[in-house]
Protein backbone atom coordinates (compact mmCIF):
# COMPACT_ATOMS: atom_id res chain seq x y z
CA UNK A 1 0.00 0.00 0.00
CA UNK A 2 1.41 3.62 -0.90
CA UNK A 3 1.61 5.07 2.28
CA UNK A 4 0.24 7.97 1.48
CA UNK A 5 -2.89 8.87 3.36
CA UNK A 6 -5.56 10.92 2.52
CA UNK A 7 -5.86 13.89 5.45
CA UNK A 8 -9.13 13.78 6.14
CA UNK A 9 -10.62 10.45 6.49
CA UNK A 10 -9.65 8.23 9.65
CA UNK A 11 -6.62 6.27 8.37
CA UNK A 12 -8.19 3.14 9.78
CA UNK A 13 -11.19 3.47 7.33
CA UNK A 14 -8.31 3.81 4.77
CA UNK A 15 -6.54 0.42 5.54
CA UNK A 16 -9.45 -1.37 5.42
CA UNK A 17 -10.77 -0.12 1.94
CA UNK A 18 -7.20 -0.62 0.85
CA UNK A 19 -7.59 -4.16 2.03
CA UNK A 20 -10.79 -4.76 0.44
CA UNK A 21 -9.10 -3.35 -2.76
CA UNK A 22 -6.77 -5.67 -2.82
CA UNK A 23 -9.24 -8.82 -2.11
CA UNK A 24 -11.53 -7.71 -4.67
CA UNK A 25 -8.65 -7.44 -7.60
CA UNK A 26 -7.10 -10.90 -6.00
CA UNK A 27 -3.62 -9.71 -5.11
CA UNK A 28 -5.14 -11.09 -1.79
CA UNK A 29 -7.02 -14.38 -2.27
CA UNK A 30 -9.44 -16.48 -0.04
CA UNK A 31 -7.84 -17.93 2.98
CA UNK A 32 -4.82 -15.77 2.64
CA UNK A 33 -3.17 -14.42 5.63
CA UNK A 34 -2.98 -10.87 6.42
CA UNK A 35 0.14 -9.19 7.59
CA UNK A 36 0.04 -9.36 11.59
CA UNK A 37 -0.74 -5.87 13.57
CA UNK A 38 2.75 -5.27 14.13
CA UNK A 39 4.18 -5.72 10.92
CA UNK A 40 1.40 -4.02 9.30
CA UNK A 41 2.05 -1.31 11.84
CA UNK A 42 6.05 -1.05 10.82
CA UNK A 43 5.67 -0.90 7.27
CA UNK A 44 2.94 1.79 7.47
CA UNK A 45 4.38 3.24 10.08
CA UNK A 46 0.83 3.58 11.38
CA UNK A 47 -0.11 3.30 15.42
CA UNK A 48 -1.18 -0.49 16.21
CA UNK A 49 -4.11 0.10 17.62
CA UNK A 50 -5.21 1.62 14.48
CA UNK A 51 -4.68 -1.51 12.54
CA UNK A 52 -6.10 -3.25 15.48
CA UNK A 53 -9.02 -1.30 14.58
CA UNK A 54 -8.94 -1.97 10.83
CA UNK A 55 -8.54 -5.86 11.53
CA UNK A 56 -11.52 -5.80 14.24
CA UNK A 57 -14.10 -3.77 11.86
CA UNK A 58 -13.50 -6.11 8.72
CA UNK A 59 -13.82 -9.41 10.93
CA UNK A 60 -17.11 -7.89 11.77
CA UNK A 61 -18.21 -7.30 8.27
CA UNK A 62 -17.32 -10.74 7.67
CA UNK A 63 -14.41 -10.23 5.18
CA UNK A 64 -11.91 -11.74 7.64
CA UNK A 65 -11.54 -14.09 10.18
CA UNK A 66 -9.22 -14.26 12.98
CA UNK A 67 -7.59 -17.86 14.06
CA UNK A 68 -6.69 -17.80 17.42
CA UNK A 69 -2.83 -17.63 17.53
CA UNK A 70 -2.65 -17.89 13.80
CA UNK A 71 -3.42 -14.54 12.63
CA UNK A 72 -6.00 -12.94 10.32
CA UNK A 73 -7.07 -14.60 7.32
CA UNK A 74 -9.63 -13.77 4.61
CA UNK A 75 -12.89 -15.36 4.27
CA UNK A 76 -12.86 -18.28 2.04
CA UNK A 77 -16.69 -17.54 1.30
CA UNK A 78 -16.76 -16.50 -2.25
CA UNK A 79 -20.23 -14.70 -1.65
CA UNK A 80 -18.65 -12.41 0.99
CA UNK A 81 -16.50 -11.11 -1.90
CA UNK A 82 -18.34 -11.24 -4.50
CA UNK A 83 -20.81 -9.07 -2.45
CA UNK A 84 -17.46 -7.04 -1.65
CA UNK A 85 -17.35 -6.38 -5.40
CA UNK A 86 -20.84 -5.13 -5.91
CA UNK A 87 -20.71 -2.35 -3.21
CA UNK A 88 -17.28 -1.46 -4.25
CA UNK A 89 -18.15 -1.54 -7.99
CA UNK A 90 -22.03 0.50 -6.69
CA UNK A 91 -19.73 2.94 -4.71
CA UNK A 92 -17.68 3.85 -7.94
CA UNK A 93 -20.82 4.13 -10.26
CA UNK A 94 -22.09 6.38 -8.16
CA UNK A 95 -19.61 8.76 -8.09
CA UNK A 96 -19.37 8.46 -11.70
CA UNK A 97 -23.01 9.10 -12.03
CA UNK A 98 -22.71 11.99 -10.05
CA UNK A 99 -19.78 13.85 -11.67
CA UNK A 100 -21.28 13.05 -15.24
CA UNK A 101 -24.60 14.68 -14.37
CA UNK A 102 -22.97 17.79 -12.90
CA UNK A 103 -21.02 18.24 -16.51
CA UNK A 104 -24.53 18.01 -17.46
CA UNK A 105 -25.10 14.80 -19.29
CA UNK A 106 -28.81 13.19 -19.42
CA UNK A 107 -28.45 9.44 -18.66
CA UNK A 108 -29.19 8.59 -22.02
CA UNK A 109 -26.03 10.49 -23.20
CA UNK A 110 -23.91 8.80 -20.77
CA UNK A 111 -25.09 5.34 -21.73
CA UNK A 112 -24.00 6.24 -24.90
CA UNK A 113 -20.66 7.27 -24.13
CA UNK A 114 -20.16 4.41 -21.58
CA UNK A 115 -20.91 2.44 -25.16
CA UNK A 116 -18.80 4.33 -26.95
CA UNK A 117 -15.93 3.60 -24.54
CA UNK A 118 -16.39 0.09 -23.67
CA UNK A 119 -16.05 -0.30 -27.60
CA UNK A 120 -12.85 1.43 -27.61
CA UNK A 121 -10.89 -0.56 -25.00
CA UNK A 122 -12.02 -4.00 -26.69
CA UNK B 1 -8.56 1.25 30.79
CA UNK B 2 -5.77 2.05 33.61
CA UNK B 3 -4.45 5.68 34.33
CA UNK B 4 -0.56 5.76 33.60
CA UNK B 5 -0.54 9.91 34.11
CA UNK B 6 -3.20 12.30 35.47
CA UNK B 7 -2.07 15.89 36.19
CA UNK B 8 -4.22 18.38 37.50
CA UNK B 9 -3.99 22.30 37.64
CA UNK B 10 -1.06 21.74 36.93
CA UNK B 11 1.53 25.23 37.18
CA UNK B 12 5.03 26.03 36.61
CA UNK B 13 6.45 29.75 36.81
CA UNK B 14 9.87 30.63 36.58
CA UNK B 15 10.26 33.95 38.46
CA UNK B 16 7.89 36.11 37.20
CA UNK B 17 7.34 33.76 33.93
CA UNK B 18 4.33 30.82 33.67
CA UNK B 19 5.84 28.29 31.59
CA UNK B 20 2.71 25.96 32.93
CA UNK B 21 -0.36 27.70 33.35
CA UNK B 22 -3.00 25.06 35.04
CA UNK B 23 -2.46 22.38 32.83
CA UNK B 24 -4.87 19.00 32.77
CA UNK B 25 -3.81 16.25 30.94
CA UNK B 26 -4.76 12.00 31.67
CA UNK B 27 -3.00 9.74 29.51
CA UNK B 28 -4.27 5.82 29.96
CA UNK B 29 -1.57 2.92 29.62
CA UNK B 30 -0.53 1.19 26.32
CA UNK B 31 -1.32 4.43 24.38
CA UNK B 32 0.86 7.25 22.16
CA UNK B 33 -0.06 10.35 22.69
CA UNK B 34 1.25 13.53 21.05
CA UNK B 35 1.97 16.56 22.83
CA UNK B 36 2.05 19.63 19.98
CA UNK B 37 2.56 22.70 20.05
CA UNK B 38 4.80 25.89 19.09
CA UNK B 39 8.05 26.46 20.65
CA UNK B 40 7.93 28.05 23.96
CA UNK B 41 4.24 26.93 24.95
CA UNK B 42 5.59 24.46 27.91
CA UNK B 43 6.20 20.89 26.53
CA UNK B 44 9.54 20.66 27.80
CA UNK B 45 8.99 22.07 31.47
CA UNK B 46 5.70 19.93 31.67
CA UNK B 47 8.17 16.45 30.58
CA UNK B 48 10.60 17.77 33.12
CA UNK B 49 8.38 17.48 35.79
CA UNK B 50 7.11 14.47 34.38
CA UNK B 51 10.62 12.85 34.49
CA UNK B 52 11.01 14.02 38.04
CA UNK B 53 13.61 16.69 37.00
CA UNK B 54 11.60 19.81 37.97
CA UNK B 55 8.91 20.61 40.44
CA UNK B 56 5.79 22.10 39.47
CA UNK B 57 4.80 25.39 41.33
CA UNK B 58 1.62 23.83 42.45
CA UNK B 59 -0.94 21.44 40.97
CA UNK B 60 -0.89 17.58 41.15
CA UNK B 61 0.82 15.20 38.87
CA UNK B 62 0.39 11.54 39.37
CA UNK B 63 2.24 8.68 37.72
CA UNK B 64 0.86 5.49 38.40
CA UNK B 65 -0.87 7.36 41.68
CA UNK B 66 3.01 8.72 42.59
CA UNK B 67 3.86 12.20 43.03
CA UNK B 68 7.15 12.20 40.57
CA UNK B 69 10.30 10.87 42.51
CA UNK B 70 12.66 7.80 43.18
CA UNK B 71 9.79 5.28 42.74
CA UNK B 72 8.12 7.13 39.33
CA UNK B 73 11.83 7.66 37.72
CA UNK B 74 12.27 4.43 37.68
CA UNK B 75 9.41 3.83 35.74
CA UNK B 76 9.82 6.31 33.32
CA UNK B 77 12.18 6.82 30.44
CA UNK B 78 12.61 10.11 29.63
CA UNK B 79 14.36 11.33 25.80
CA UNK B 80 15.45 14.82 26.30
CA UNK B 81 15.92 17.42 23.45
CA UNK B 82 19.39 18.02 24.13
CA UNK B 83 22.57 15.62 24.30
CA UNK B 84 23.77 15.04 27.79
CA UNK B 85 26.47 12.05 27.17
CA UNK B 86 30.24 13.13 27.99
CA UNK B 87 31.81 13.59 24.79
CA UNK B 88 34.80 11.46 25.84
CA UNK B 89 32.60 7.98 25.80
CA UNK B 90 32.10 5.43 22.72
CA UNK B 91 29.01 4.14 22.28
CA UNK B 92 29.87 1.08 24.62
CA UNK B 93 30.47 3.47 27.51
CA UNK B 94 26.73 5.31 26.92
CA UNK B 95 25.66 1.41 27.31
CA UNK B 96 27.42 0.55 30.12
CA UNK B 97 26.33 3.72 31.30
CA UNK B 98 22.93 3.62 31.09
CA UNK B 99 23.67 -0.55 32.36
CA UNK B 100 24.81 0.95 35.79
CA UNK B 101 22.22 3.58 36.04
CA UNK B 102 18.88 1.86 35.32
CA UNK B 103 17.58 -1.30 37.18
CA UNK B 104 15.19 -2.47 34.01
CA UNK B 105 17.92 -1.49 31.20
CA UNK B 106 18.16 -4.83 29.03
CA UNK B 107 21.23 -4.14 27.09
CA UNK B 108 20.81 -7.17 25.07
CA UNK B 109 18.16 -5.37 23.47
CA UNK B 110 20.07 -1.86 23.42
CA UNK B 111 22.83 -4.42 21.49
CA UNK B 112 20.08 -5.43 19.03
CA UNK B 113 18.63 -2.09 18.13
CA UNK B 114 22.28 0.02 18.07
CA UNK B 115 22.50 -2.52 15.04
CA UNK B 116 19.15 -1.95 13.59
CA UNK B 117 20.39 1.76 13.49
CA UNK B 118 23.12 1.11 12.11
CA UNK B 119 25.35 2.40 14.57
CA UNK B 120 28.99 0.60 15.34
CA UNK B 121 29.25 0.56 19.65
CA UNK B 122 33.25 1.62 18.73
CA UNK B 123 31.98 5.41 17.32
CA UNK B 124 33.03 8.00 19.77
CA UNK B 125 30.45 10.29 20.75
CA UNK B 126 31.74 13.30 19.68
CA UNK B 127 31.84 12.34 16.44
CA UNK B 128 28.70 11.25 15.79
CA UNK B 129 26.54 13.20 13.28
CA UNK B 130 23.18 15.08 15.00
CA UNK B 131 20.73 12.02 13.27
CA UNK B 132 22.97 9.19 14.79
CA UNK B 133 23.49 10.76 17.72
CA UNK B 134 19.64 11.24 18.27
CA UNK B 135 19.09 7.42 16.97
CA UNK B 136 21.99 6.52 19.69
CA UNK B 137 19.87 8.44 22.81
CA UNK B 138 16.41 6.97 21.61
CA UNK B 139 18.15 3.40 21.60
CA UNK B 140 19.19 3.76 25.22
CA UNK B 141 16.14 5.39 26.10
CA UNK B 142 13.78 2.82 24.49
CA UNK B 143 16.06 -0.51 25.98
CA UNK B 144 14.67 0.52 29.31
CA UNK B 145 11.61 -1.56 30.17
CA UNK B 146 9.74 1.26 31.27
CA UNK B 147 6.00 2.22 31.97
CA UNK B 148 6.18 5.76 29.93
CA UNK B 149 8.54 6.61 27.34
CA UNK B 150 8.29 10.43 27.42
CA UNK B 151 10.61 12.14 24.17
CA UNK B 152 10.98 15.86 23.28
CA UNK B 153 11.36 15.98 19.97
CA UNK B 154 12.88 12.62 18.87
CA UNK B 155 12.70 14.02 15.28
CA UNK B 156 14.13 17.03 15.67
CA UNK B 157 16.22 17.68 12.90
CA UNK B 158 16.58 14.35 11.30
CA UNK B 159 16.85 13.80 7.45
CA UNK B 160 13.69 11.58 6.02
CA UNK B 161 15.68 8.53 6.13
CA UNK B 162 16.78 8.87 9.78
CA UNK B 163 13.02 9.87 10.79
CA UNK B 164 11.84 6.36 9.65
CA UNK B 165 14.21 4.34 11.31
CA UNK B 166 12.95 6.56 14.58
CA UNK B 167 9.58 6.14 13.83
CA UNK B 168 10.12 2.41 13.13
CA UNK B 169 12.30 1.92 16.54
CA UNK B 170 9.33 3.47 18.19
CA UNK B 171 6.69 1.34 16.58
CA UNK B 172 8.72 -1.90 17.35
CA UNK B 173 9.42 -0.80 20.90
CA UNK B 174 5.73 0.09 21.52
CA UNK B 175 3.90 -2.62 23.89
CA UNK B 176 0.12 -2.49 25.32
CA UNK B 177 2.03 -2.46 28.77
CA UNK B 178 3.51 0.91 27.98
CA UNK B 179 2.43 4.28 27.17
CA UNK B 180 4.46 6.78 25.20
CA UNK B 181 4.38 10.62 25.36
CA UNK B 182 6.00 12.01 22.10
CA UNK B 183 6.21 15.98 21.66
CA UNK B 184 6.61 18.09 18.50
CA UNK B 185 5.65 20.34 16.34
CA UNK B 186 6.78 18.73 13.03
CA UNK B 187 3.32 16.89 13.09
CA UNK B 188 2.58 15.43 9.70
CA UNK B 189 5.27 12.94 9.98
CA UNK B 190 4.81 11.00 12.96
CA UNK B 191 0.83 12.24 13.52
CA UNK B 192 0.19 8.22 12.43
CA UNK B 193 1.70 7.07 15.48
CA UNK B 194 -0.95 8.75 17.57
CA UNK B 195 -3.73 7.50 19.88
CA UNK B 196 -4.32 10.56 21.40
CA UNK B 197 -3.33 13.86 20.53
CA UNK B 198 -3.34 17.00 23.33
CA UNK B 199 -2.79 20.53 21.60
CA UNK B 200 -1.03 22.45 24.39
CA UNK B 201 -0.83 26.21 23.60
CA UNK B 202 0.24 29.20 26.89
CA UNK B 203 1.22 25.74 29.09
CA UNK B 204 -2.62 24.65 28.71
CA UNK B 205 -3.95 21.93 26.85
CA UNK B 206 -6.16 23.63 24.53
CA UNK B 207 -7.36 20.58 22.79
CA UNK B 208 -7.10 16.74 23.12
CA UNK B 209 -9.07 14.14 21.69
CA UNK B 210 -8.99 10.42 19.59
CA UNK B 211 -6.40 11.35 16.85
CA UNK B 212 -8.84 9.50 14.54
CA UNK B 213 -12.18 10.86 15.67
CA UNK B 214 -10.78 14.61 15.66
CA UNK B 215 -9.80 13.77 11.87
CA UNK B 216 -13.18 12.37 10.84
CA UNK B 217 -15.02 15.39 13.02
CA UNK B 218 -13.29 17.88 11.55
CA UNK B 219 -12.59 16.45 7.69
CA UNK B 220 -8.85 17.60 8.36
CA UNK B 221 -5.49 15.95 9.24
CA UNK B 222 -3.61 16.72 12.72
CA UNK B 223 -1.16 18.40 10.66
CA UNK B 224 -4.30 21.20 9.28
CA UNK B 225 -5.82 21.25 12.77
CA UNK B 226 -2.25 22.15 14.32
CA UNK B 227 -1.93 25.11 11.81
CA UNK B 228 -5.20 26.25 12.70
CA UNK B 229 -5.45 26.02 16.53
CA UNK B 230 -1.54 27.77 16.22
CA UNK B 231 -2.77 30.35 13.59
Amino acid sequence: MDSEFEPNIPIYVQIMNDIKRRIVSEQLKPEDKLHSVREMSVKLKVNPNTIQRAYRELERQGITYKQRGMGTFVSGDISVINNLKREMAQDVLCNFMRDMKGLGFSPKEIVEIVRENIREDI
Amino acid sequence: METILKCTDLKKSYFRKTALNGLNLEIKKGRITGLLGPNGSGKTTFLKIIAGILRPSSGEILINGNRPGIKTKAQVSYLPDRDYLYKWMRISDAVNFFDDMYDDFDKEKAGEMLKFMNLSEDSKVRELSKGMSEKLYLTLVLSRKSQLYVLDEPLGGVDPTTREKILDAILKNYTEESSILITTHLVSDIERLFDDVAFISEGRIVLFGNAEELRSERKMSIDEIYREVFR
